[in-house]
């Protein structure tokens, strides 16, 4: 192994939170930053041959490649888990941006109560309110402490929006720095037909961009050409906010920052309770030892928890006892969407991945839980991402049970420009029994074990789906359809069918050393130069895409560390 | 040295400008009426083709509702994606060991899809093309619950409607059919307009857009 030059931070993974990073510390301190990304280098230009839909959006061209690494899957501790073979559930990038190259690209505040979820529903209904084994916990932070970075990071990106459109929204010190994006047929259905139904449409707040915009760091996009291909692709114009149009240009001109591809860390190594640098094979198979003062890990959800674990950082959550802290609190999404029939043509194919109309009303507290047997909410929206044809042909009215043959045929293909969506994207509660840790049998291309992933719903989860399925149905009918497809009731975890790439957990944060990973700043308990960004540190699941969420907490930990922490390093908390 | 092998078509059989008509019936024009044209195969031999292109026919038949399967030339798209990288599991993550899970832990078998295809046409037996389709469904229907059937109902439907570098969608017949129109580079002048009213522009391919040809990804490595 080859042990390199000293750096002052080593960053684990070139994404947005890893990249937001880099470019802050490029920007306000003389640091010497390398950021570790396993994936292949990228450019602002490097979609303008992507728009199809086969190569990437079913193949997943942009995803990490399964063959050399993926995780485990179980329903329950007593299960065996089996590895997922192919992406299905959620979709892990790779490449200089990760994920945050193929996202859609919404981007909305969590609520209030999301960072004192406990406390609150405590309060208002008492603790027997909570699902047996449930272990929801609050943040360590409280929304007005993340407003400020809400704001900064919502400037960085360009977020369309229309500030105080949403009752449900915590204070905004800024209006949303350009407006909403257009809308098309459907979004304007659901809007009229909500209103009238007494819900509060508003517009989504966009990553995409509805106009041309410089950011703060004199970073100018395009506007967005709606040609309905953002998730599963980059953007062919730069509209959409991605690390490669955001950051890359700014760091490219950082010369005390130096983005490292090729580079895939095994390894944070420590000595005496300190981290001392991290190891890692490039493309070429060679190991190298990075010594760092600083190491910064940001490799998305399942990976964080993962180079933990393989490290041997912290105590391994046992879900027997409730002891332990990495790998706690494993939560993904809970999907509770309709499919409307119209008896006219919607021109689907048309879309921006956050172009459309959300309502906060049956969203997290925000309704009164008191006669319901449940918690939590489901962010409803009706957009138009754009219905690519393969994805999408073949959804026929539930009187045709043929699903291939002359009569499916011509249902879908009159069907096919008539059915439209509104998804409901529900709160995922974290509970005991699931989580993560390393798995026994299975191992990835270099021979370490693979995360394994113990996750299953609870009957908590069906009330929630089945209950805005309903509220849905009676919007669908609002909007003039003539038919609406209810989904299949929820019924346990699958790996199988997409339900967003938001899985969270694993390395949490809190205000006890006791039952969270990482401090309220993002800063590991116990390895004080040891800091852990992305959603892995997110106690529970809000309905809402986490992105935003991130960036704020990322530019929160930013400020500390050239604060506070490089003047005194050591623990924050 | 490998033989190479072909599918022959007649030259009216793939792709061509879908006319409807007032009463919604409809036609296929075609620059060249007579001929015939020689595909090369990649993967499959021309019997194989044969029965893959029969199958296909039957899940997305040509039939009075529009053309299907074997206009839009599917059993060359799937005929591609098996010979390419995804044919042989390139990606998927094939360690050891192989074992039955629940359904919710996603498809756990070992077979690679160029291997579900042999089996699949073997089970369907020599002379499938030559049956009836009234027999043709029959068989079928006794396999539509297995995997190679699921496998071959989501390739035709992606050999229908994929980008015609893959070598589906010929003249983009699948993209006609259904009124997409391509990937255009923008709608921002429509996005919030004709409501309720089909907006049909002229379907094209990723190519006629960019201008100029991509490799797709079966093609690399």
């Amino acid at each position: 192994m080859k042990t390199l030059p000293k750096v002052d931070v080593a960053i684990v993974g070139g994404g947005w939170t890893g990249l937001l990073m880099s470019k802050e510390l490029g920007a306000r301190t003389g640091l010497k930053v390398a950021v570790l990304e396993r994936g292949q280098p990228r450019n602002r230009t490097a979609y303008v041959n992507g728009m199809d839909e086969l190569d990437y959006a079913i193949r997943l061209r942009m995803m990490q490649d399964t063959s050399r690494e993926t995780v485990t899957f179980r329903h329950s501790s007593s299960d065996r888990a089996l590895p997922l073979r192919q992406w299905g559930s959620f979709l892990p990038g790779e490449g200089a941006g990760g994920a945050g190259e193929h996202w859609q690209g919404e981007t909305p505040r969590f609520f209030p109560h999301i960072f004192e979820m406990r406390k609150r529903l405590t309060e208002r209904y008492g603790a027997a309110k909570l699902p047996e084994g449930c272990a929801i916990q609050d943040w360590g932070i409280r929304y007005e402490e993340l407003e400020p970075y809400y704001t900064r990071a919502e400037h960085l990106l360009g977020i369309s929006g229309l500030g105080g459109a949403d009752p449900f929204e915590g204070h905004r010190s800024a209006d949303f720095p350009t407006p909403p994006m257009k809308l098309n047929h459907i979004s304007v259905l659901f809007s009229d037909a909500a209103r009238a139904l007494g819900y509060h449409p508003c517009p989504l707040p966009s990553a995409n961009l509805s106009t041309t915009f410089r950011n703060p760091d004199g970073v100018i996009r395009p506007a967005c050409e709606y040609c309905g291909f953002c998730e599963r692709f980059g953007c062919m114009v730069g509209a959409k906010a991605q690390p490669s149009n955001v950051l890359l240009p700014v760091i490219a001109k950082q010369k005390r920052v130096e983005l490292r591809t090729g580079a895939n860390v095994r390894r944070i190594v420590h000595k005496d309770g300190k981290a001392t640098g991290v190891t890692y094979f490039d493309a070429t198979g060679t190991e190298f030892f990075q010594p760092a003062d600083l190491v910064v890990l940001s490799s998305w959800t399942l990976n964080n928890t993962r180079l933990l674990l393989l490290s041997k950082i912290g105590g391994p959550y046992n879900p027997a006892t409730a002891q332990g802290q990495v790998g706690r609190n494993l939560t993904h999404q809970v999907m509770g969407s309709v499919q409307l029939l119209f008896d006219k043509p919607l021109n689907r194919f048309m879309g921006a991945g956050a172009s459309g109309v959300m309502i906060g009303d049956l969203d997290a507290d925000n309704f009164d839980h008191g006669p319901l047997d449940f918690i939590g909410g489901a962010r409803v929206i009706a957009s138009s991402s754009g219905a690519r044809p393969i994805a999408n042909f073949g959804a026929v009215s539930s009187s045709v049970t043929a699903t291939w043959g002359s009569e499916w045929k011509r249902e879908a293909i009159a069907s096919f420009d008539r059915i439209a969506g509104i998804g409901a994207i529900g709160e995922h509660p974290s509970y005991r029994a699931n989580y993560m840790d390393l798995d026994p049998r299975y191992r990835d291309q270099f021979g370490d074990p693979l995360l394994r992933m113990t996750i299953d719903y609870t009957d908590n989860e069906r009330k929630l789906a089945a209950y805005v399925s309903g509220k849905l149905a009676e919007i669908g009918r609002k909007m003039g359809a003539s038919e609406v497809l209810l989904p299949d009731p929820l019924g346990r975890y699958d790996v199988v069918r997409y339900k967003g790439t938001h899985i969270q957990g694993g390395t949490i944060m809190g205000a006890n050393p006791e039952t969270s990973a990482l401090n309220p700043w993002l800063q590991h308990w116990q390895m004080s130069n040891l800091f852990i960004l992305g959603a892995s540190a997110m106690p529970q699941n809000p309905s809402g895409n986490p992105t935003l969420t991130l960036l704020a907490l990322t530019m929160r930990t930013a400020d500390a560390l050239v604060g506070k922490y490089f003047k005194h390093p050591g623990p924050l908390a | 040295m490998k033989r190479r092998r072909f599918l022959t078509l007649s030259a009216t059989a793939l792709g061509g400008t879908l006319i409807y008509r007032l009463d919604r019936g409809f036609s296929v024009a075609h620059a060249q009426s007579s001929g015939k044209i020689r595909v090369p195969l990649r993967f499959f031999d021309e019997g194989q083709a044969l029965i893959v292109a029969a199958a296909a026919a039957r899940i997305f038949p040509t039939d009075e509702s529009g053309p299907g399967a074997s206009e839009a030339g599917v059993v060359i798209y799937i005929d591609r994606q098996l010979a390419s990288p995804y044919g042989r599991d390139r990606h998927r993550y094939v360690q050891e060991p192989f074992e039955d899970g629940v359904p919710e832990q996603g498809y756990q078998g070992k077979t690679t899809p160029r291997e579900v295809y042999r089996n699949g046409i073997a089970s369907l037996g020599a002379g499938f093309d030559r049956l009836k389709p009234e027999q043709q469904d029959a068989q079928l229907r006794k396999i539509e619950d297995g995997y190679f059937f699921s496998l071959l109902r989501q390739h035709t439907i992606e050999g229908m409607f994929c980008d015609p570098m893959h070598g589906g969608n010929a003249d983009l017949i699948g993209w006609q059919l259904i009124g997409y129109p391509g990937p255009y580079m923008s709608w921002a002048q429509d996005i919030d307009k004709h409501n309720g009213v089909a907006l049909r522009p002229k379907p094209q391919s990723l190519a006629q857009v960019l201008g100029h040809k991509t490799t797709p990804w079966e093609d690399e490595s």
